[in-house]
């Protein structure tokens, strides 16, 4: 067992709790640091391509727990972020902007188009927001066909390359340099959010999660929270969109369809709704899963000689992995974990209800 | 007289649009949870019917297989509140959002694996008749969409507002902790009204069925319906009917006379104009909350 002793209040709010957990994160970053050797040795950098994806997928989920996890609204459109990033990234490397500046330039103006479609529902309950999102989701196709000068539309548009200072970085020809560019984001992004967590503006964000009512006794101004949340929410979409676009290679209207936003989601909830971890474990079961499924039906037709071939198979897989998740560990992956090693940490003081949540009664603001 | 035509056609489709976001206001009216997969049901509702109706499945006759359904569809709702969503009872309404579309995807899943992906079509003693009155030509079965749909809005307003347990629901859902006080069986009463909602959802998906082929994936029509529930205003019955009309009217107009591509758009930038100029809706219920 542990004893942390707080002798401050700056110890509650510290970025990592005891020395011990610093050291864990400081080995974790050496070893995505030198995952690339492993592929540098045997000398195929398929796998850390998808590796690569994983890391683009978890930089977009971490957009949508700062809004889901963090704040509680839920967004069935952050494809859509991400999408308005993508492009604004294509068009500004199209018309000669470096890529240092035309990168975090698509991410802002992704996030404040986002707030100013958001703003107005978002004195609305959660669920207008999901709907609002919801239509933008479905229509970000259609956009794409019809702006079609900046889009490519049905044709799509090919992706240019990276150029830092004349550091060429492609997804194929230059795969390690990419992932150390993602990783690099990633890294900035979870520094930024975890910071950003210990800001007032950041646990502002949690107590409306937890209480709009309490959030606004205290003095926070709801609306204006909300706005901040979800534009840095779309920012981290719309730069993740932009990296997409680069892994991809070429984009076009089916690429970030309403599948996407809904997997985003559902990303976040198997991960664990209000962790950062969550985002990537989240990102890594959705990385997985294809590949597993695959595997699988090789594996039964080879061996058994059964072949399945039921269309919607892997949608629906995942949705029930989902459905178990929620009934069963609403804190997702993460806080099975948690619980894990709360369980040795404490041994043999865990109690079975000590993650229980407490349960609220629902008042509607419709007025009859 | 094609001017006619072509709102007679859209107000049968915007009856069926009204139907399926009747039964999410239902939900939401007595639970506040949204049920995203409320489209899914519907074609479920059509498959069922399909099931006991078509030649090539049971062949019942569809005047005995059109109540079955509603019934099976009906305990459906039932035990899908009483097996899935009570346990999430008291959990934040995001998670009951993420769940329905989870549960759809399923729903759609079976459908397509029970009754096959390929169209079908309701085999309906009234298929292909028509009414002729002074030149204009009215398939019965748009004329019967037209008028269930109105009963049905009307019966289930009267059911909120005059009988005991539509006043129990609407209590359950403005304050749950006090209708516990005052003896009510929430849990019991968010059961009944699941099941009623997939009662309409199979009145709806009939209804759908007998006017064209369905397929699983016609689920996704929820969508529009909640657009649909939305436009009305979330929470308000005769709102549901109003919005659904609304889309099913715009619809054919718009591919009629707009601009091609038009007519998909159209009803969610309708949505989006509506949430964001007056984002109750069109009879809205909501009011901000004060502290």
């Amino acid at each position: 067992m542990r004893f942390v002793f707080k002798t401050s209040y700056d110890t509650d709010i510290r970025l990592f709790k005891h020395r011990a957990q610093a050291t864990w994160y400081a080995l974790l970053l050496l070893l995505v640091l030198a995952t690339p050797l492993y592929f540098v040795a045997i000398g195929d950098a398929y796998l850390l391509g998808e590796i690569t994806g994983v890391l683009i997928l978890a930089i977009a989920g971490m957009g949508l727990m700062l809004l889901t996890g963090h704040t509680g609204l839920p967004s069935l459109g952050h494809a859509t972020f991400m999408a308005l990033g993508c492009y604004l990234n294509i068009n500004f490397l199209g018309a000669g902007v470096p890529w240092l500046i035309a990168f975090p330039l698509s991410g802002l103006i992704a996030g404040v188009l986002g707030t100013m479609i958001a703003l107005p529902v978002l004195r609305l309950h959660g669920v207008y927001l999901a709907l609002a999102t919801l239509a933008m989701s479905i229509l970000t196709g259609d956009f794409v066909v019809i702006a079609e000068p900046w889009t490519g539309g049905i044709a799509g548009a090919a992706v240019p390359d990276i150029n830092i200072f004349g550091i060429e970085i492609n997804r194929y020809s230059t795969p390690y340099k990419f992932y150390y560019l993602v990783l690099f984001v990633a890294i900035l992004l979870v520094w930024f959010y975890r910071n950003l967590l210990r800001t007032p503006t950041g646990r502002s964000f949690t107590a409306i999660r937890d209480s709009e009512i309490s959030a606004r006794a205290m003095g926070i101004n709801l609306t204006r929270t909300k706005a901040t949340s979800f534009f840095l929410s779309a920012t981290a979409a719309g730069l993740a969109g932009a990296l997409f676009g680069h892994s991809a290679g070429y984009v076009t209207n089916e690429t970030f369809d309403l599948v996407m936003s809904i997997t985003l989601l559902l990303m976040i909830v198997i991960g664990g709704l209000g962790f950062i971890h969550g985002a990537f474990f989240g990102a890594i079961v959705v990385g997985i899963i294809p590949v597993a499924i695959a595997n699988g039906r090789s594996f039964l037709a080879t061996t058994f000689d059964v072949n399945i071939n039921v269309p919607g198979l892997e949608s629906a897989l995942f949705a029930l992995i989902l459905v178990g998740f929620i009934l069963f560990e609403p804190m997702g992956l993460y806080g099975r974990w948690l619980k894990i090693r709360t369980y040795f940490e404490l041994f043999p003081f865990y109690r079975k209800d000590m993650f229980k949540r407490q349960k609220s009664y629902l008042k509607t603001d419709r007025v009859q | 007289m094609d001017f006619v035509q072509l709102i007679i056609s859209g107000l049968a489709n915007g009856c069926v649009y009204g139907l399926i976001a009747l039964g999410f206001v239902l939900i939401y009216k007595a639970t506040e949870a949204v049920n995203f997969a409320q489209g899914d049901f519907m074609m479920l509702g059509a498959f069922v019917c399909i099931g006991f109706t078509n030649h090539e499945y049971m062949g019942l006759n569809f005047w005995l297989a059109v109540p079955l359904s509603i019934l099976v569809m009906g305990a459906f709702g039932y035990l899908f509140n009483w097996g899935i969503l009570r346990h999430m009872f008291g959990q934040s309404q995001t998670s009951i959002v993420i769940l329905t579309i989870a549960m759809g995807f399923i729903i759609r899943f079976a459908a397509g694996a029970i009754w096959s992906h390929e169209p079908t079509s309701l085999e309906t003693p009234y298929a292909g008749q028509d009414i002729r009155s002074g030149g204009l030509v009215l398939g019965v079965d748009e004329v019967l969409i037209v008028i269930v749909t109105a009963a049905l809005t009307l019966a289930f307003f009267l059911f909120f507002s005059r009988t005991r347990v539509g006043l129990a629901m609407q209590a359950a859902s403005q304050n749950q902790l006090a209708a516990y006080y005052m003896g009510i069986p929430v849990k019991r009463i968010h059961s009944l009204v699941w099941g009623l909602s997939g009662m309409v959802a199979a009145v709806a998906g009939v209804l759908f069925a007998s006017k064209g082929a369905i397929d699983p994936s016609t689920g996704l029509l929820g969508i529009k319906a909640f657009a649909a529930a939305a436009i009305g205003g979330f929470g308000s019955l005769p709102g549901a009917l109003l919005g659904g009309l609304i889309i099913g009217l715009v619809e054919p107009l718009a591919s009629r006379y707009g601009p091609p591509g038009v007519s998909q758009i159209a009803p969610y930038a309708i949505l989006l104009l509506i949430l964001i100029f007056r984002p109750g809706g069109i009879f809205s219920q909501t009011q901000r909350k004060k502290v």
